[in-house]
């Protein structure tokens, strides 16, 4: 099987910074870093090395990428390995976009870098190394084997197996345990300070905003997840898998009268809701704090959607949405209830 | 999620629960815990307003990721 490898002017020996200018350029075999992968490699061997220099790429993507995949056309590699590029952020990105260009068109490949390189989010499978060059000879047999592994066409395993970052996917597996006898061993390996999870968590985080400075002269907006809607439910908001949000104007209202507003969550019992549905969204506390100065202003309108069995993907596009809103509107504050 | 999204924008929100683990998992940041999933805000008026007042102060406060805040009886 044949493998392409894919460097920088540094890596490649074209040159330093002075020579980062240079184009894309095609050399035969293994080159530099290309050595160390090619022992590394099982039943693959590097016929070409192509390189390119990093501000050229940087400044000319698109001829450069053009220019990559003529390369690789003519070429039709088993596997494109590109890297090293440890904590380079231009390198890191050159590699990322050739990488995944040639997924792209069929050519499996693999890009190596340190997790923090900001070339991590485009590349496709990556595998982890330290932020410099002294990285190399640790990183090179993990790139050779996965390389190796993806030339051969076998299925992977998972990213911790197989030694890369994780890509965000899920696949299905037949497991040879079941679920209570795993879920006791992850126990047991706590118990014994060893913490190890199948599922990692959702590791999106976003940095809470500051403080309001002024709630008094604030703008400050009621949302929900309750399913609160207008009696009768007039645009049919779904008990449970909403496919959307509303806004409802609250026209001066100062309470969210029985009668006139119900929930229609399917989660939870809403008897002791709809008996008063301030239970759900505080109207009528926070027209009362309204009129004592104690907020500026409650937004006249209420978003409302059911959060119940809302997939993950489908609520951060509502929240996305509705928070589109509430910038356009100016709101400086969101009191959200959630069941 | 809506809490996150909101605050991702830039519009600090509290999110009023009673299902605190649930929202500091997804990535909440501030965060009350209501007394019971039927009425977050509790039955009366008094309870209400001590849970609202609770979640504005913290709206009013500079808290580190997933804080979680009790109300007081």
């Amino acid at each position: 099987m044949r493998a392409v490898h894919y460097l920088n002017q540094f890596f490649a020996a074209l040159g330093g910074e002075d020579k980062a200018e240079t184009p894309p350029t095609r050399l035969d075999g293994a080159v530099g870093p290309g050595r160390g992968l090619a022992a590394a490699l099982e039943g693959v061997e590097i016929v070409t090395t192509l390189a390119c220099g990093d501000d050229y790429f940087a400044e000319h993507e698109d001829e450069a990428l053009a220019a990559l995949l003529v390369h690789l056309g003519e070429i039709e590699p088993d596997v494109l390995v590109a890297g090293p590029a440890f904590g380079s952020g231009r390198y890191g990105y050159a590699c990322a976009r050739v990488a995944a260009s040639a997924a792209e068109r069929g050519i499996p490949a693999v890009a190596a870098m340190h997790e923090d390189n900001p070339g991590v989010a485009a590349a496709g499978f990556v595998v982890p190394t330290a932020v410099n060059v002294a990285g190399m000879r640790d990183a090179l047999p993990r790139l050779g084997a996965l390389a190796s592994a993806l030339a051969s066409g076998r299925e992977l395993g998972s990213a911790e197996e197989e030694g890369y970052l994780v890509r965000g996917f899920r696949r299905n597996y037949v497991a040879e345990k079941t679920g209570a006898e795993r879920a006791v061993e992850l126990l047991l390996a706590k118990l014994g300070g060893e913490t190890r999870t199948e599922a990692a968590g959702d590791l999106d985080r976003v940095e809470p905003p500051p403080r309001v400075a002024d709630l008094s002269s604030a703008l400050v907006a009621l949302v929900t997840e309750a399913g609160c809607v207008p009696q009768g439910n007039p645009d049919r908001l779904p008990a449970v898998r909403a496919q959307g949000w509303f806004r409802y104007d609250l026209d001066g209202a100062q309470t969210l009268a029985s009668g006139r507003y119900e929930s229609v969550h399917g989660g939870f019992d809403v008897t002791l809701a709809n008996e008063d549905p301030n239970r759900l969204v505080p109207l009528d506390t926070v027209r009362g704090l309204e009129r004592d100065g104690r907020v500026g202003r409650v937004h006249e309108s209420l978003y409302t959607t059911t959060g119940n069995g809302t997939p993950v993907v489908v609520a951060t596009k509502f929240g996305q949405e509705i928070a589109g809103e509430l910038r356009d509107a100016g709101v400086q504050a969101v009191l959200l209830s959630g069941t | 999620m809506l809490a996150k999204e909101i605050e991702r924008a830039g519009i600090p929100t509290v999110y009023v629960t009673s299902l605190p683990t649930v929202a500091t998992m997804i990535g909440a940041n501030r965060i009350v815990r209501g007394p019971a999933i039927t009425h977050p805000f509790g039955l009366d008026e008094a309870e209400r307003r001590r849970i609202v007042e609770r979640a504005l102060t913290m709206l009013e406060t500079d808290v580190e990721p997933t804080t979680v805040w009790e109300v007081e009886e």
